[in-house]
């Protein structure tokens, strides 16, 4: 090689004058991206908080025992409540988390762990992907003419399965995604005991993403409690408790909608309260499957 | 080459002794990952109860042959394997033989260590038991607390078994999946660069264990470290491109090579 070529000396001042010059720009264009990060982080809490603020400050007055518990009054009048709303929310999206969670986790350890690579595969995750961007309305109608018009009733089945249509590709990518960043070296130590490859899967790799498939499974259940549209198309809406899975029944978003399109002060004020409740209901599902998650998680470290 | 190649078969690889004086026979193994050839025609002969080492410079195809031993270069995408391996004369890769089960006798150390992450310590050596379906709460117990001890770890956990396994230190950790292993009471136990992620002193101590283990069990062991290979291993054998190129005991390869290019990759002219 060429002695000048060589690393040596030949540039070392050259180097640090150049980036001596650049010194004062980069600390200016550091502090200007810090600026515009932060700006768009105030932009994306804004509306996030005063969203929040407003539900609370116009449903928080409603809040009571008797609103939580009963069924709508007379219109006119504006007394009972949101009971049945409560109730059949939980009913459905609880149905509907219970077909998709399962269909939606198996799916997604099938594309992580057993797929490998091929068209069907790729055919999967690409109808999987087509699935997510479907407008609700549209599996609102699904649900409506494979149960309703089927069974010739507005009913309970019906909504829970076109939440659980909605829910599954949620859950599917989800759990792909984070099964995927189990590190391959966790397996191959399975592997190397004599594992089978399903019992692998099961007892070693979905445990160690358990916090991340068990987000996805939240994300899905926040998603599906504020649907409207394809309830609308299913479940109907009813002012009674519920009655018999193949029935109608109510549910949140679908009475938020109702009283928001009355006439009435107290018909609105009703709407926030609901829309309140709508909130508190996702954000304590969010918290609590993860304190279970956690308290779980630090079951299994000590039985043994 | 080829001829070349076939004549070391004939010298390494034919039983002076009879076959059932080896724990582990390896016969014309090949070896591929797609198109490219990893392993070319390996022939060699393990002794029960003794430790023996592959060494070779990178990418010689010295991982590639310990994962031939217990079926695990298979599970590759796109790689394959030709040839049998004899395990006290029974050939793994005989159509009759589950591959899984192959894994449940012949253990496995790797390079970084791989505790389970979710599992505590006593979890991660019971792994192996419990999830081949071992219900047994008292047997369980017994293995693991061998095991550890097995892995001279135990003195450092027996206190703090329901920690969980990654918070242990690299060298612990490694001992730990040693442990693991060890719990499947394998008769056969492969270690794939065991200390190349370690310090010294860890290194030493799984050195230590290599030679206290090597009583009970036959260890085939891979390195880069050759110092490591003369101090630990009864048996050497040297790789180079994919080919076997000499093998035989530590002491021989080491002070007296046959072949010339084993002499110049110990004596650090290449690799």
């Amino acid at each position: 090689m060429d002695g000048e070529k060589d690393w040596g000396e030949n540039h070392r001042t050259l180097v640090h004058d150049q980036m001596k010059k650049k010194y004062r720009s980069r600390i200016i264009i550091d502090k200007l991206v810090s600026i515009f990060a932060i700006v768009c982080l105030i932009a994306a809490i804004v509306p996030l908080g005063s969203i929040l603020l407003e539900v609370i400050k116009n449903g928080a007055g409603v809040l009571s025992f008797e609103f939580l518990t009963s069924p709508q009054g007379s219109i006119i009048s504006g007394n009972g409540g949101i009971g049945p709303a409560i109730q059949g929310t939980i009913i459905v999206v609880g149905l509907a988390s219970l077909i998709a969670t399962p269909v939606g986790v198996l799916a997604g350890i099938y594309l992580s762990e057993f797929a490998g690579i091929g068209l069907f595969p790729s055919a999967v995750r690409f109808l999987n992907d087509m699935l997510t961007g479907l407008p609700s309305i549209v599996i609102g109608i699904v649900g409506y003419v494979t149960i309703v018009i089927a069974i010739g009733s507005f009913s309970v089945w019906a909504g829970a399965l076109a939440l659980s249509i909605i829910m599954i590709p949620i859950v599917v990518r989800v759990t792909e995604e984070t099964l995927k960043i189990v590190p391959h070296s966790i397996r191959e130590g399975g592997y190397a005991l004599g594992i089978s490859k399903a019992r692998i899967t099961m007892s070693i790799v979905l445990t160690t993403a358990k916090s991340g498939v068990l987000t996805g499974i939240v994300l899905g259940i926040a998603r599906i409690a504020g649907e409207t549209a394809p309830l609308i198309m299913t479940i109907l809406g009813t002012s009674l408790f519920f009655s018999s899975l193949n029935g109608p029944v109510d549910a949140l978003p679908l009475r938020i909608w109702r009283f928001a399109s009355l006439p009435y002060e107290h018909s609105h004020a009703f709407g926030w309260g609901a829309a309140l409740i709508l909130i508190l209901m996702v954000l304590g599902l969010n918290v609590g499957l993860r304190m279970l998650a956690y308290r779980k998680g630090f079951e299994i470290r000590t039985e043994a | 080459m080829e001829g070349l190649v076939r004549e070391q078969g004939r010298e390494i690889g034919r039983p002076v002794e009879a076959i059932e004086n080896y724990k582990v026979v390896i016969k014309d193994v090949n070896g591929w990952f797609g198109a490219k050839q990893a392993l070319k025609n390996i022939n060699l002969n393990i002794k029960e109860k003794t430790v023996a080492a592959f060494i070779g410079p990178s990418g010689c195809g010295k991982t590639t042959l310990i994962r031939c031993l217990n079926r695990m270069h298979e599970m590759t995408p796109g790689a394959r394997v030709e040839g049998q391996v004899l395990v006290d004369g029974e050939d793994i890769y005989d159509k009759s033989i589950d591959p899984v089960v192959v894994k449940r006798r012949v253990g496995m150390v790797f390079q970084k260590p791989n505790p389970f992450p979710t599992m505590s310590i006593f979890d991660n050596v019971a792994a192996g038991l419990k999830l081949n379906g071992i219900k047994d709460k008292k047997l369980i117990s017994e293995v693991v607390e061998e095991g550890l001890k097995g892995a001279a770890l135990w003195d450092e956990v027996k206190n703090e078994l329901d920690k969980p396994g990654m918070s242990l230190s690299g060298g612990q950790q490694q001992r730990l999946c040693i442990a693991r292993a060890l719990a499947m009471q394998p008769e056969v136990l492969l270690m794939d660069e065991p200390t190349s992620a370690l310090d010294p002193i860890a290194s030493s101590k799984i050195e230590e264990l290599v030679r206290s283990l090597k009583e009970h069990v036959t260890i085939i062991i891979v390195t880069h470290n050759m110092q490591q290979a003369a101090r630990i291993s009864d048996y050497t054998a040297f790789m180079y491109l994919g080919e076997m190129i000499e093998y035989g005991p530590t002491n021989q390869i080491f002070k007296s090579p046959n072949k010339e290019l084993t002499e110049r990759y110990i004596s650090g002219i290449f690799g």
